[in-house]
């Protein structure tokens, strides 16, 4: 037996970077903004949290410092595209260069280390109580670390920030219609640098989550193209945070189905499950694209450097 | 103040803004160093001792710069039309990986017919591996960039697959390493550097002419600027992205040959040296213009043959150099504003 509820409760702590990675990129994608740095700024955040946890043995500092990493990637990234108005390919592409070489950098005193005690302790899963007697999806949902209810309640957050409130709604028509946005005095770059930087602290959590969490220690290359996977995962959740959760843990059980595989019985080459999910992103990116509908395409002004006096 | 587009831009216009901004990415740079306790100067003067300080270290430079230039200009021919080739890694993979399957097969060819057709098999390879996603995009629009992407790390996979199972050299030990290629597929040695230099130069003046005075470089140009403008010359747009990225990758499997055959003598996951993604930097900063890629290619060769150096010298470690090239393409990338805007103070 692959699929017990081990395994399930194991795809959600290996989604959760992905979720909060696409989840920052959701964001961003909103503003109108294609930030292809997720992996750069994962692996910022990455990096510094787990050197500021480290050096302080404090679980707070450690999230603050990756959060405000991913941010600080981001706001290059924005300050290129938004206020410089650059190619917003490139520069993503270069951010994600810029982040790679910061965290070999950064990280080549810690290759080998590990989280401290104190950090462990503190991401340990704990129950919620109630919640996870519930037959089922009980031991799988509610027996977590606190990083994974954080993910649960960001994707909702999210949710009900970009449906429900009128700031939301603006974010979708700075997307959508910068120049109608503009005339209904939203301030489209202040609109647009908020999120990319919510976004970017987003990523520098998710890739925290893999130094301090997921591994718990220090390795070169510590996210593995996982910033890639999140970029294909908001085309794969039209960028909306709840079917971001869903398609999260779906990639999340993707990356571990290999492990249990070599547990089992079943004889499948190893190399053939790595590629997986690799493989099911083009797949996914493929379907998408052949079905094209009205409420799966992008941001309508996605890609496009909004200039006041072209309008 | 408000801000206006420029009307004109020169090139010495464009020379003058890149020059600022590259010395501002030094600077930068140097500050950082600085942080780090190091003297900026000492260790630049480090970098350029490092990549050209003797014949030695030129040599080694230059080997570096092959790959390189053959990269970025297959990178080029993609971002000229806007299709953003990010697989450069997967392809070179691909490229060196259908040249030793063709010495698999025909391992006792002479040397000249062995190299020759080793060379198109990777160009093949590498060729067929971007035809994929660019089948996609020409039929569905499907996004190139992760598309490209995903299919690097599913070749790096596959290539470990063959290094550590089911080509693993039975003679190496247990060391997981492919059979080394025998002396009819090692490129010859001229200048005492391995003739991919004589390659790439040739190249570069084909791709010159290709780019510039041939009928489908300029329908490439057309389509990267508008498809609609395409559309209505009656180019033929799914066939151009394909052929476009099919030469884009089979330069990039070109380069997969170059250096299993010159440089490290047998199909190996560390082929690539990072080159995929290094050329992105390096084909923007020469504007996607081809005789500047060369120049480009040389000076981030040094900077990486450079950066080696210092880590020995001063203890710093060789990914500043990664940084610095990407602080070089920030700062590049920021300064094309300036190139086709300006300030106006007039109301």
């Amino acid at each position: 037996m692959i699929f017990t509820a081990s395994f399930f409760a194991a795809a959600i702590v290996a989604g959760t970077p992905l979720l909060f990675a696409t989840l920052g990129e959701i964001l961003t994608e909103k503003s109108g903004n294609l930030n292809l740095g997720v992996e750069g700024m994962m692996m910022m955040g990455a990096v510094m949290g787990f050197m500021v946890g480290l050096k302080t043995n404090s679980p707070i500092l450690a999230l603050l410092a990756a959060a405000i990493a991913g941010a600080l990637g981001a706001l290059i990234y924005a300050f290129l595209t938004v206020t410089l108005r650059a190619n917003q390919v490139v520069a993503g592409l270069t951010l994600t260069i810029f982040g790679t070489g910061f965290a070999s950098f950064v990280g080549q005193g810690l290759v080998g280390e590990i989280t401290t005690p104190k950090i462990r302790q503190f991401f340990a899963p704990v129950e919620v109580p109630l919640l996870s007697q519930i037959p089922g999806i009980g031991q799988v949902l509610f027996k977590q670390d606190p990083f994974v209810y954080l993910g649960y309640f960001l994707a909702v957050f999210l949710g009900i920030y970009m449906y429900r409130t009128s700031k939301g709604l603006n974010l979708t028509a700075v997307g959508e219609n910068p120049a109608a946005a503009d005339v209904a005095s939203i301030s489209v770059s202040l609109y647009k640098y908020v999120h990319i930087l919510l976004g970017g602290a987003l990523c520098g959590l998710g890739g925290a989550y893999l130094s301090l969490v997921y591994v718990p220690a220090w390795q070169e290359n510590i996210t593995a193209g996982r910033g890639w996977i999140a970029v294909a995962l908001v085309i794969f959740a039209t960028w909306n945070p709840y079917k971001a959760l869903f398609g999260a843990y779906l990639f999340g059980g993707l990356d571990i189905i290999g492990f249990r595989i070599q547990g089992s019985d079943l004889i499948v080459n190893q190399y053939l499950i790595n590629m997986l999910p690799y493989l099911v992103t083009i797949l996914v990116l493929v379907t998408i694209s052949f079905r094209k509908s009205k409420e799966n395409s992008p941001p309508a002004g996605l890609g496009v450097p909004y200039f006041r006096e072209e309008r | 103040m408000r801000i206006i587009k420029k009307p004109e831009v020169g090139t010495k216009d464009i020379i003058r803004i890149r020059t600022i901004s590259i010395l501002c990415a030094l600077v930068t740079s140097g500050l950082f160093i600085l942080i780090l306790n190091n003297n900026p100067f000492e260790v630049f003067a480090g970098m350029v001792d490092g990549a050209f300080g003797t014949p030695h270290r030129i040599r080694s430079t230059l080997i570096k710069a092959i790959p390189l230039v053959i990269t970025s200009l297959g990178i080029s021919i993609a971002f000229r039309m806007k299709f953003w080739n990010i697989g450069g890694e997967g392809q070179i993979l691909m490229g060196a990986y259908a040249a030793t399957l063709f010495y698999r097969q025909f391992p006792d060819l002479g040397r000249p017919v062995m190299l020759m057709a080793m060379f198109v098999a990777a160009m093949i390879g590498g060729g067929l591996w971007a035809l994929i996603p660019a089948f996609f995009r020409a039929k569905w629009r499907t996004n190139e960039t992760i598309v490209t992407l995903m299919m690097n790390y599913v070749a790096l996979i596959w290539i470990t697959y063959l290094q550590y199972s089911a080509w693993k050299d039975p003679a190496a030990m247990g060391f997981p390493k492919i059979e080394p290629y025998g002396l009819n597929a090692q490129l010859p040695r001229l200048l005492g550097i391995h003739i991919g230099w004589v390659i790439a130069l040739g190249l570069i003046v084909i791709m010159y002419f290709f780019m510039n005075h041939s009928k489908k470089g300029y329908e490439i140009a057309v389509l990267g600027e508008s498809e609609n403008t395409a559309l209505y010359a009656g180019i033929n747009v799914p066939k151009t992205i394909m052929t476009a990225v099919f030469l884009s990758g089979a330069l990039c499997g070109l380069t997969g040959f170059v250096q299993a055959t010159g440089v490290s003598g047998s199909l190996s996951v560390n082929l690539t040296m990072g080159v995929g993604f290094t050329a992105i930097i390096t084909s923007w900063l020469s504007n996607l213009r081809v005789p500047v890629i060369l120049i480009v290619s040389i000076l981030f060769a040094a900077l990486v043959q450079g950066a080696s150096y210092i880590q020995v010298a001063f203890g710093i470690p060789a990914a500043a150099s990664t940084i610095l090239q990407s602080l070089i393409l920030f700062f590049v990338l920021g300064s094309e504003f300036f190139l086709r805007y300006q300030f106006s103070f007039k109301k």
